[in-house]
């Protein structure tokens, strides 16, 4: 079944996964390392051209040759240097990794890149793209000789949610036997949804905000009735976000 | 009712029939985050170190505590997916567990530092020849391909537009010959040709690795090629009667060049091999992953030998007589040739596990880790039944 997730199961029994990059986040990656590539080659071509005073034949043939390496080598010393980034990847979010998810190895990555050549084939990427397309990891032909796969990257820094319980006065937390009784009734899939829609909310339309708060909390209140001068003033997304407080933050 | 909350209604159903004394599921959140950063952070900072050295460099007890705190993650991992999927925590667990995994898994021996002495001398040299079966079917496949050049060239004078890929190899050979020895024509550009030599030939050796991903069908279409224009234009030379001239001609930097095209053909090869997997109850993951390195060896090998090849062209090769007699041409290929095969049959013998003894070493300290990471796990069931 194609998925746009890498699954990992580990023999611990621990089961993680990777969000893998499409077709056209790396396309758009690659157009960034293509500018990436000119810009070098072009910087080392005018420097090398300065030799040309010396000897021009040395000059064009360091020239022929620089922009040779900077073709070829800048995708696989910089996904070497940066662990499966280069600047387009980067800038994008992605990263290279083995399929299987072991430690990226140099014959990979010099595989992945050299096999590029065919994906570019006929032109502007098109076996490449048709393979990744349809492939089940969204891998063109090079990622499958390889075993590589190209994955989303995560922030390194851990999120901090802290600012999701921030010191705000609860007027339900009072009623500690009715808020007892919402974490014994509240199923795991109504929690884990009120709690994504308050870390999110933020990157809603106002609309949309509105509505999906407004849906949330008529869904919670029959739940566990809680007095009404504790709800008096309450607007929906409060009184979701007292929810959440109460089922994640038991004690105080 | 609206779709949104016909799902609540469902999962709420759904939730009620599977256990009405089911309670307390939800995790403290910040409680747990509070306790568990710390672990999360540190295995943060084990792993950054260990990205740029290697577990081998880490004490046994390091190594035990970092599996400790990767189960410990994965166990605090499940619990959040399970009751509190916060996307943004889950995702960055998720990330820090994966290059966790990536490190404790590694059984690659990566303790020895890499010598160019020792790849060009062992390392390539034994790679050939442990492959060399591919080798010869590149071989085999040029010469056919030869045979068959020569041949449509000695029935159809006219096959040679069709063949040649370069204007000059269409003139008649006596006529070029005259010109060759009548001018020096790279007076001033030997060095450009040179580059451009060396880069055009490791594309097309490139290619005739990367061609291998065809099932190796792209790879014998190109051997198949070369073997072809060399073929028409080495039975157009010796009808003309310019054999002399052909192999002075030829042979300086022909005796480098074909068999380093040929060594990318080999990978090639194995490469299809790889994928096409005859004879191998191993998946496609694992001969492919099994063959990787040697791919890398043989195209960089060939690469080598390209560039060699590039500056002997440009420097010697286009160099005729009277300014250079064709006999020490041909006794300098002959030469280039002897030392390639006794480089490519004999080098590296007799070391073929030259660092057997590292190895076995490497092998015992990882085994050392891995039955520590074993002994860790019994600190984790503390944590996950709490």
């Amino acid at each position: 079944m194609r998925t746009n997730k890498l699954i990992i199961r580990t023999p611990e029994g621990i089961c993680f996964a990777q969000n893998l990059a499409g077709p056209v986040t790396r396309f758009l990656a690659f157009a960034i390392d293509l500018a990436g590539i000119g810009l070098i080659s072009g910087l080392l071509s005018q420097v090398l051209l300065l030799t040309a005073i010396v000897n021009t034949d040395f000059a064009l043939a360091a020239r022929t040759v620089c922009y040779f390496l900077v073709t070829v080598g800048y995708s696989i010393v910089l996904e070497w240097t940066w662990r499966g980034q280069t600047l387009g990847k980067r800038v994008l979010k992605i990263r290279v990794i083995d399929a299987e998810g072991l430690r990226l190895r140099p014959a990979q990555i010099v595989i992945r890149n050299l096999l590029r050549l065919v994906d570019l084939l006929p032109a502007f990427y098109a076996v490449g793209g048709i393979c990744c397309a349809l492939s089940r990891k969204f891998q063109r032909l090079g990622d499958f000789a390889a075993n590589t796969v190209v994955i989303h990257a995560a922030p390194e820094k851990i999120p901090d949610l802290e600012l999701l319980f921030s010191g705000t006065f609860n007027s339900l937390r009072s009623h500690s036997h009715l808020a007892a009784q919402l974490r014994k009734l509240i199923s795991p899939s109504e929690a884990r949804l009120a709690l994504e829609a308050v870390v999110r909310r933020g990157d809603l339309e106002p609309s949309s905000r509105l509505e999906l708060f407004r849906q949330l909390a008529d869904h919670l209140r029959p739940i566990v009735p809680f007095p009404e001068e504790s709800l008096a003033g309450l607007t929906d997304e409060q009184y979701v976000r007292n929810i959440v407080d109460l089922i994640y933050r038991p004690a105080v | 009712m609206p779709k949104r909350l016909v799902f609540f209604a469902r999962a709420r159903r759904r939730h009620e029939g599977q256990n009405n004394a089911f309670c307390s599921i939800i995790v403290d959140l910040k409680q747990f985050i509070a306790r568990e950063r710390a672990t999360w952070e540190e295995l943060n900072k084990m792993l950054k170190r260990v990205e740029h050295e290697t577990v081998a460099h880490l004490t046994l007890e390091e190594v035990q505590r970092l599996h400790y705190l990767y189960e410990r993650t994965g166990a605090g991992l499940m619990k959040i997916s399970t009751f509190a999927a916060e996307p943004n925590l889950v995702h960055s667990l998720e990330s820090l567990l994966t290059r966790a995994y990536a490190e404790l898994q590694d059984n690659h021996s990566r303790t020895g530092t890499w010598s160019l002495r020792r790849w060009l001398f062992q390392t390539f040299p034994q790679t050939f020849r442990k492959h060399i079966r591919f080798f010869l079917a590149a071989l085999a496949l040029t010469v056919f391909g030869g045979l068959f050049g020569g041949a449509a060239v000695a029935f159809d004078p006219d096959a040679k537009a069709a063949i040649a890929p370069f204007p000059h190899l269409l003139e008649n050979p006596s006529e070029r010959v005259r010109k060759e020895e009548s001018t020096q024509i790279l007076a001033n550009t030997k060095g450009r040709f040179s580059a451009v030599l060396m880069t055009n030939n490791t594309q097309v050796s490139i290619l005739a690795l990367a061609l291998g991903v065809t099932w190796g069908i792209g790879t014998l279409i190109l051997l198949f090629y070369n073997g072809v224009v060399l073929g028409a234009v080495i039975f157009d030379y010796v009808r003309a009667g310019q054999s002399v001239f052909l192999m002075g001609w030829l042979l300086p930097h022909g005796v480098v060049e074909i068999p380093a095209i040929l060594i990318a053909g080999q990978a090639g090869l194995l490469l299809g091999q790889a994928l096409i997997g005859w004879n191998s109850k191993e998946s496609v993951s694992q001969r492919l992953r099994s063959v990787t390195g040697s791919l890398v060896t043989l195209v960089s090998g060939a690469a080598l030998l390209l560039i060699w090849a590039g500056l002997v062209e440009a420097f010697l090769s286009q160099y005729h007589e009277p300014t250079l007699p064709y006999q020490i041409k041909i006794v300098f290929g002959l030469i280039e040739l002897l030392a390639l095969l006794m480089f490519l049959t004999l080098a590296g013998r007799g070391t073929l596990f030259p660092s057997r003894t590292q190895a076995l070493k490497d092998s015992s300290t990882q085994e050392c880790k891995n039955a520590a990471m074993r002994t860790s796990a019994r600190d984790c069931r503390f944590f996950l039944s709490s």
